[in-house]
């Protein structure tokens, strides 16, 4: 009796608890839910960019039989948006339409075919209006406006400076100036968008089943944008097929549904294309970089001036958040001090840009990483000496407010140092065969735990969990975390059954459906395990006092003399105490099942500063931090280039489950490579050309290469069990390290994304022709 | 024009009035209600409606149902056994071959067509038969475990 021992789960390789019926076929994804009498919903989109709509007659297509319900922009005058002070999208287009493939209206017929012949039934009548596709067309002088509330196409212009950059400057002994330009780029999950919208028009009441990472968001737009009562509203959540950030927001396809739903008075299945998934966007912006580095000899960084503009479609969505975190996310990886950003984020005639994997830091990390290595060169410096001259010495605050408590930055860095042999090999790889060279570069990134402040701000605490515990012993946890693939309902499973001390076998989870589990903020900047797994230990202790107290009144001890030993209590260990089954027997004679409550919030010195406005994005409970090594071969000949291997450290502060942690940081890594070397969405005049798998080109097995993963545990203070995120942190440092290996390994800098063989091949042609030994940087136009 | 399709579906004799120009995709998905088969494109371009047709990989959305009369067609229900994972599944999922889960019945059938073909493939092998299938979250660095794991558990004896 006495060899009795809690379980222990935490830091082990734990398959998730989803995973058999992702293998097996039977986890239900949106598109899956097919039943009888669905009828089916197709979008009618713009042809036009920018256009003021005379007209959208619909009469024909209402006359088609097998036609039950037609919406357009006049059923529905509210607009939705997923941030409160920037919500000027309408679900239909009214008075004007602003991109290629905006929805104009929508049809729910029968069946798919007879929608579709609908929507060719429906006519649409503009004004053409002049279209800006660019940045710099948007912002020109005499530009047309896109939304009459921003009249000169700037959705948020942001400007700080901390301390002195003139006077930062000065104490440089070197200071350098880089022009980067990132494509826009897209999630590109593999489920596309789908929602499933039933209407009871008895009872009033709205279900929709919706492929969402925020089945909160689409809650609170659902009732806007169909002006109901909240509490007449259900939002499910079925298993979502990847989501990378574009679902973190209420889509057009789930409301759209919703208002078909209605208009019928049935149930409507709406399944988009992938090209519609394309076109719904919501992806990483095109963005233009000027940045300026002031740097001493030793490699201390005295001065950093940034300006940013991004290419942010034709609606607000996440832009404010993004272009803020583009300049908040210069710090909390260095020690930076007399930092000038300058960030605009401009309205243009294309799909809506929104929160992607590694929100608004991945860009500027690319630009940042890609200087240091310019300018660590210049002045004879190792890449990572160029590094460990700024590193940040935790506990700390930086300029901007922003509280970092514990940084395995270094850890991260000797790590990829050793690994690849950072010391004997860098800048002496052999030649490969033929024409082939070979390189190594390094880079470092870094990204939050979770947003501090909630999007909306309700005084609520953060994350709230319940756990139900009932007469047959079994331990069900409650929780709106949306799982989109990432694992997050693994992982509370993993927190609960460590604090009860039980196998992971007598837990089990039910999430996504908000007439049954807790509001939760959703699955977006790696929140989950940090804010909702504070949440699930807070649950679980709860319920360990309850079954405590149960167990010492059972055994007439006093609770502080019980010992929980999971599948056992005792009063000490001549005991032979009691079974989990009879302290839930004892426990339940109190108040019948149990059901307890844990919360989790955080804590003020986390959200931020004042200094500027908007200061408080950016602010977290924890940092994460990554450091990557890339080895590449690059043909000379071809200008195909070849990623041999990964090294990537990252310091999550404690990996709760290593496999899911291993994963998603390959996962971030290699998504890191498709934005580097082969991602760009492309429009001619507006038209999206690259609306496939094929023009817009992720890596294949073929193209990837090993990834191996040091895992760094700097223990947060405040993490869950020491836990920071682990899923985000490490795709923004693939991009600048695959460049400065290729940098390392032909002397070209390409200072533009992605890296196809074309500009490799044209870089090297132009070098060819101009003899020229030293290093040419390629950017737009170069 | 609709015609009879007869085949035998995850082991089971089956007779359907098709129309000429269903899908063996939609025939799987909506009339069959075998939902595992997945679409993740508009044709031909991620895998994840790959299904085994007499044992050989094939993607569903470029096949039609009335093409496969009288052929062997199996989806990634028809795998395990007793209840139990067969090979390939438990290589997916004890390997976290599978994060979102989408692409994963595509990537099974293409594996379970692989080890029946050649149950000891080697790593160029698996890359090889895996090349058209698109996964966006693993990086595919633990899919190869995942299948290599997977011929070890053939090896040993389990089904693919």
């Amino acid at each position: 009796m006495n060899e009795v021992v809690p379980a222990h789960n935490i830091g082990a390789y734990v398959p998730m608890v989803d995973g058999p019926d992702k293998v097996s076929g039977r986890a239900k994804y949106t598109a899956d839910l097919i039943t009888p009498g669905l009828l089916a919903g197709r979008i009618f989109r713009s042809p036009y960019s920018h256009a003021e709509i005379l007209e959208v007659d619909v009469s024909a297509a209402l006359r088609l039989p097998g036609v039950k319900a037609i919406v357009t922009g006049a059923d529905c005058d509210k607009t939705f948006g997923v941030l409160p002070i920037a919500r000027s999208e309408h679900p239909l287009a009214r008075d004007k339409v602003r991109y290629r493939g905006e929805p104009v209206a929508a049809v729910a017929a029968v069946d798919d075919a007879t929608a579709k012949r609908a929507l060719g039934l429906i006519k649409l009548k503009v004004k053409e209006l002049p279209a800006h596709y660019t940045c710099k067309a948007a912002t020109a002088a005499g530009a047309s406006t896109i939304h009459a509330h921003r009249p000169d196409n700037i959705e948020r212009d942001v400007l700080f400076e901390l301390g002195s950059v003139q006077q930062g400057f000065r104490e440089a002994d070197l200071v350098r100036e880089g022009i980067y330009d990132c494509a826009e780029v897209c999630q590109n999950q593999m489920e596309m968008h789908a929602a499933v919208a039933e209407y009871d028009a008895v009872r009033e009441r709205m279900t929709v089943y919706a492929s969402t990472q925020v089945p909160y968001y689409v809650h609170l737009m659902l009732a806007q944008i169909l002006d109901m009562d909240m509490s007449r509203i259900r939002v499910i959540k079925p298993h979502v097929g990847g989501g990378f950030g574009c679902r973190t927001e209420a889509l057009n396809v789930e409301l759209i549904a919703a208002l078909l739903a209605r208009k019928a008075a049935g149930s409507v299945r709406m399944v988009t294309t992938r090209e519609e998934t394309f076109i719904t966007h919501r992806g990483r912006p095109q963005t233009d970089i000027r940045l300026k580095i002031g740097m001493r000899k030793d490699g201390k960084i005295t001065a950093v001036e940034c300006e940013c503009y991004q290419r942010g479609g034709a609606h607000s969505g996440y832009g404010i958040v993004t272009i803020l975190y583009s300049g908040s996310m210069l710090y909390a990886i260095y020690d930076l001090h007399n930092v000038k950003y300058i960030g605009k984020r401009v309205l243009t005639n294309t799909p809506p840009c929104g929160a992607f994997r590694g929100h608004g830091t991945v860009d500027i990390r690319f630009a940042f990483e890609s200087l240091l290595d310019e300018m660590a060169l210049e002045l004879r410096l190792d890449a990572m000496a160029a590094r460990r001259a700024n590193y940040l010495t935790a506990p700390t605050f930086t300029d901007n407010d922003l509280m970092v408590n514990s940084y395995g930055l270094p850890e991260c860095v000797d790590w990829v140092e050793k690994a690849s042999g950072w010391r004997q090999r860098k800048s002496k790889l052999p030649k490969g065969k033929g024409s082939i060279r070979k390189g190594l570069g390094f880079a470092c990134s870094h990204y939050i735990s979770g947003a501090s402040k909630p999007v909306n701000w309700t005084g609520e605490p953060h994350a709230t969990v319940k756990i139900k515990l009932d007469f047959d012993g079994s331990i069900v946890v409650l929780s709106g975390a949306a799982d989109i693939g990432q694992g997050s309902s693994t992982i509370l499973v993993q927190t609960v059954a460590e604090v009860l001390g039980l196998d992971l076998s007598r837990i089990r989870i039910v999430t996504g459906d908000s007439e049954v589990v807790p509001k939760d903020n959703g699955s977006y900047s790696s929140r989950v395990t940090f804010m909702v797994g504070n949440a699930a230990i807070d649950a679980a202790r709860n319920l360990k006092h309850v079954l405590v107290a149960a167990a010492a009144r059972k055994l007439e001890a006093r609770p502080e003399e019980i010992e929980c030993l999971g599948e056992v209590y005792r009063a000490g260990a001549q005991d032979k105490g009691l079974t989990f089954n009879e302290v839930v027997t004892e426990a339940l004679k109190d108040s019948g099942t149990i059901t307890v409550t844990g919360n989790y919030s955080t804590i003020p010195e986390s959200h931020g500063g004042k200094k500027y406005r908007g200061a408080a994005i950016g602010g977290t409970m924890g940092y994460s931090y990554s450091a990557q090594v890339v080895e590449v071969s690059v043909d000379e000949e071809t200008g195909m280039v070849n990623v041999d291997k990964v090294w990537v450290a990252h310091d999550c502060g404690k990996a709760l489950n290593r496999l899911t942690v291993e994963g998603q940081v390959q996962g971030s890594v290699w998504m890191g490579m498709g934005q580097a070397m082969s991602e760009e969405t492309g429009y001619h005049e507006g038209l999206l050309v690259t609306g496939n798998m094929l023009d817009y080109r992720v890596p294949t097995i073929q193209d990837s290469p090993p990834i191996e993963v040091g895992i760094i545990e700097s223990n947060d203070p405040h993490g869950p069990f020491g836990a920071k995120e682990a899923g985000e942190g490490s795709l923004a440092a693939f991009l600048p390290a695959l460049t400065n290996a290729i940098a390392d390994a032909i002397g070209v800098r390409f200072n533009i994304l992605p890296v196809t063989p074309d500009r490799v091949f044209a870089a090297l042609e132009k070098r060819r022709r101009a003899g020229n030994e030293s290093t040419p940087r390629m950017g737009r136009g170069a | 024009m609709a015609r009879i399709l007869e085949l035998i579906l995850n082991g089971r004799r089956r007779v359907d009035a098709v129309p000429d120009n269903l899908l063996l995709l939609d025939y799987l998905r909506e009339v069959v209600g075998l939902t595992g088969t997945k679409t993740g494109c508009d044709g031909g371009e991620c895998g994840a409606c790959t299904v085994l047709v007499d044992d050989q990989p094939r993607l569903s959305c470029l096949t039609l149902a009335a093409g496969v009369n009288g052929q062997h067609v199996d989806t990634v229900e028809s795998l395990g056994q007793d209840g139990r994972l067969s090979a390939v599944q438990r290589g997916f999922h004890e390997k976290l071959g599978s994060q979102c889960g989408y692409c994963t019945p595509g990537f099974i059938m293409a594996s379970a067509g692989l080890l029946r073909r050649n149950p000891h493939p080697s790593e160029d092998d698996i890359r090889a038969a895996l090349g058209s299938n698109i996964c966006r979250c693993t990086g595919y660095v633990k899919i190869i475990e995942a299948v290599k794991y997977a011929a070890e558990l053939h090896a040993g004896g389990l089904a693919p």
